[in-house]
């Protein structure tokens, strides 16, 4: 438990490869049809929150594929329906919603072979933390403020494991120890106050950690945190990941954070899937004007200084009246580019975009956006 | 820890002096600025100039206001002597003076007058925080339903009716009517059933005032805390739902409830006067509406003076009490 995988392996190590490995596919499997070999494998997932204003579609029609020691990115700005997503894998979605009309759900999310949407809650309760476990945004906000680390830590291990309380607290310092908290077994009895931001995302990682979990989420792991931090807590989940063997999925808006650890992304833009595909592709060859903008507006240390960041005009689609055709149409510079005014009428499907598992939804053709990008984007960056 | 609890008791201590001294000043010498004699105040109407001049003496009003506070103060620790010149009344510390109206000293009546309202406060407190936190809790949990939409409109009810409402409404029907209770107050000492039969009626009037602002406040609380993000990792980590709520929830939503029961506990042992006055408890409360009506004087400042006593002891308690529910606070 306590050797440490070496830091600092070569940049893209994680990220080169093949593409049959690849999370994303193309078919959008049917409901109703049988489990699939894949570890994890969500399909036509949506979630729609019921409000006095409207029904907001926070997801609406998400399907994905995520094999056990991958690493997926799910990038978006907020209110993309990153963290829906997450949640509702996790039988959370209705979390923060208390006694209000209940979010619906549909779709199937399959573990393991096991279907979790149709499953009995409890059966679903049961596999939280044991099975899939979660690292949220804020660490200080997300562990209870009375109960001590160690408390905390204990409670999740004892909840799926019938030992002692003393048992639990030798698990709980030997993960302390495991995520890099200095003198374990004294700061298992401290309160969350008493850690600083990393050790408090570090707490929460062992925490999450503590049942050996085959899927793990970060939910923006590292905004809260400070940058020399964040690049540490991005190391740990990696060494735990190779550690663990376990699926993780990363969501973030800060596509610096998914570049370092993702073999897949995801690229979702009101609700839905705009682009996946193996990071290194959708990195390098991006197929979705939304994903150009995500690029331009992220800031690099080997871009000139004079220039100014590229932005993503306007501001998120409003999730009750999404805009018609390509939700994306409003913001796109390109929206003219294919014709028949097609970008406002007709949505536009995850379509195979280039090789190796990699997709956009996107109305121009590929040459189209290869030529756009290759031209007029990527110089810019 | 200890250093804190030091400095606290010695600004509780300061704290009194400064109520007693207040209380002093309101009672003793804002009626001389306003022209009328305390003398005339104490002897009542229709005094003839002796009984005056002999009360002026017996109570030294003629020293300067300094010497008189530092007199009563005296009272309270060692006693005091009353002369008028022929003959000498020793009043015992803690001496409060003589009541006008009775000429009974006042300290024993205050001491008579407590274990009233004691009763009466605690049995009220332990129906309105199981009653009020309960209906609160499952209110919280079952937003928007049938129950909370009913249980907040009783509360609502219950914080907007007055005491004299509601409880006059159930002496005539469950005494006067019904003839279900006797409320003539027995001290439990005398006959601990007859003690609780007459208490029912008033504690369950207080309690329902009380019960219906708990409830509003562990409902609000509750509401606020289950949307926080440990609550949602709590859930993560595949706790039950029960345990999510008890564990977890329950434990933040004390804090405010602690708060407020701190200051309402002190504030009731004071006197809860018009549930006293509607049930004609002998308590502190209908002793002190009694002595103002009476303008009894010493009197009133005994009970003003219990009344601060108890509202800084709670503070106090309170205090100490936020150290040991939330580690964040660290006295010190």
């Amino acid at each position: 438990m306590t050797d440490l995988s070496q830091p600092g392996q070569p940049e893209g190590a994680t990220g080169a490869l093949p593409a049959t490995t690849a999370a994303a596919t193309g078919e959008v499997a049917a409901a109703g049809s049988p489990a699939p070999t894949a570890f994890l494998e969500v399909r036509d997932l949506r979630v729609h929150f019921p409000t006095d204003d409207g029904l907001v579609k926070s997801v609406d029609g998400l399907s994905f594929r995520l094999e056990k020691g991958k690493t997926l990115g799910i990038v978006g700005e907020s209110g993309s329906g990153k963290s829906v997503t997450s949640l509702g894998i996790m039988g959370l979605h209705t979390a923060g919603q208390y006694g209000r009309r209940k979010a619906r759900i549909s779709g199937e999310i399959w573990l393991n072979g096991q279907e979790l949407l149709g499953a009995d809650p409890d059966e679903v309760r049961k596999l939280r933390g044991r099975e899939m476990s979660m690292i949220f945004q804020d660490p200080l906000s997300a562990l209870h403020p009375y109960y001590t680390i160690g408390r905390q830590i204990i409670e999740a291990y004892r909840v799926h494991h019938e030992v002692t309380k003393e048992v639990a607290r030798k698990r709980a310092i030997e993960l302390l120890d495991r995520v890099g908290i200095p003198q374990p077994d004294k700061r298992v009895d401290s309160y969350p106050h008493e850690f600083s931001g990393g050790m408090r995302q570090r707490a929460m990682i062992a925490m999450a950690l503590v049942n050996n979990p085959e899927l793990l989420i970060a939910d923006e792991p590292t905004t809260a945190l400070d940058v020399t931090v964040q690049a540490q807590i991005l190391d740990l989940i990696r060494d735990l990941q190779k550690e663990f063997g376990s699926a993780v999925i990363i969501i973030t808006h800060d596509l610096g954070v998914v570049a370092e650890l993702a073999d897949d992304l995801l690229v979702m833009y009101g609700g839905r899937c705009v682009e996946r595909g193996p990071a290194e592709k959708v990195f390098y060859e991006p197929q979705h004007p939304y994903t150009w903008g995500l690029l331009g507006s992220m800031p690099r240390i080997d871009r000139d200084q004079t220039d100014r960041l590229i932005p993503v005009k306007g501001s998120p689609p409003s999730l009750i009246n999404v805009p018609s055709g390509c939700a994306f149409h409003p913001r796109c510079p390109y929206a003219d580019v294919p014709k028949d005014n097609i970008t406002r009428t007709e949505r536009p499907e995850l379509r195979e975009a280039g090789d190796g598992g990699h997709f956009s939804a996107c109305h121009m053709t590929q040459e189209e956006r290869t030529r756009i990008w290759t031209e007029e984007i990527a110089p810019k960056l | 820890m200890l250093a804190y609890l030091i400095r606290r008791l010695f600004a509780v201590v300061v704290m009194l002096l400064v109520v007693t001294l207040t209380t002093f000043a309101i009672f003793f010498v804002i009626p001389k600025w306003a022209g009328t004699d305390p003398a005339l105040l104490f002897v009542g109407k229709q005094a003839d100039p002796e009984a005056i001049e002999g009360i002026r003496q017996k109570l030294s009003l003629g020293d300067p206001v300094l010497v008189q506070f530092w007199h009563f103060v005296q009272g309270l620790f060692v006693g005091r002597d009353y002369a008028n010149g022929t003959d000498v009344t020793h009043c015992p510390a803690p001496c409060f003076g003589y009541s006008f109206r009775t000429e009974q000293a006042v300290w024993p009546q205050l001491t008579d007058a407590l274990p009233v309202t004691l009763s009466l406060a605690a049995g009220a407190c332990l129906l309105w925080l199981v009653g009020g936190i309960t209906t609160g809790v499952v209110s919280a949990l079952r937003r928007g339903t049938l129950w909370d939409r009913s249980a907040m409109t009783v509360a609502l009810a219950g914080v907007s009716l007055p005491i004299y409402f509601t409880g006059l409404l159930s002496l005539a029907i469950f005494s006067y009517s019904l003839k279900w209770v006797n409320v003539d107050y027995k001290p439990f000492g005398d006959d601990p059933a007859m003690w609780f039969e007459s208490l029912i009626l008033p504690w369950i009037t207080l309690a329902f005032l009380y019960a219906a602002m708990y409830a509003r406040l562990t409902r609000a609380t509750m509401l606020e805390i289950m949307g926080e993000d440990y609550i949602r990792t709590a859930r993560a980590k595949g706790l039950r739902e029960r345990v999510v709520i008890g564990r977890h929830a329950m434990r933040s939503t004390w804090t405010p409830i602690l708060t407020l029961l701190g200051l309402d506990l002190g504030a009731l042992l004071g006197g809860a006067v018009l549930t006293e006055s509607t049930y004609n408890l002998p308590g502190l409360g209908r002793l002190a509406v009694n002595a103002i009506t009476d303008k009894d004087l010493p009197v009133i400042l005994g009970v003003t003076l219990i009344a601060a006593i108890f509202i800084v002891i709670a503070n106090l308690v309170v205090d100490l009490l936020y150290a040991v529910i939330d580690p964040r606070v660290r006295l010190g």
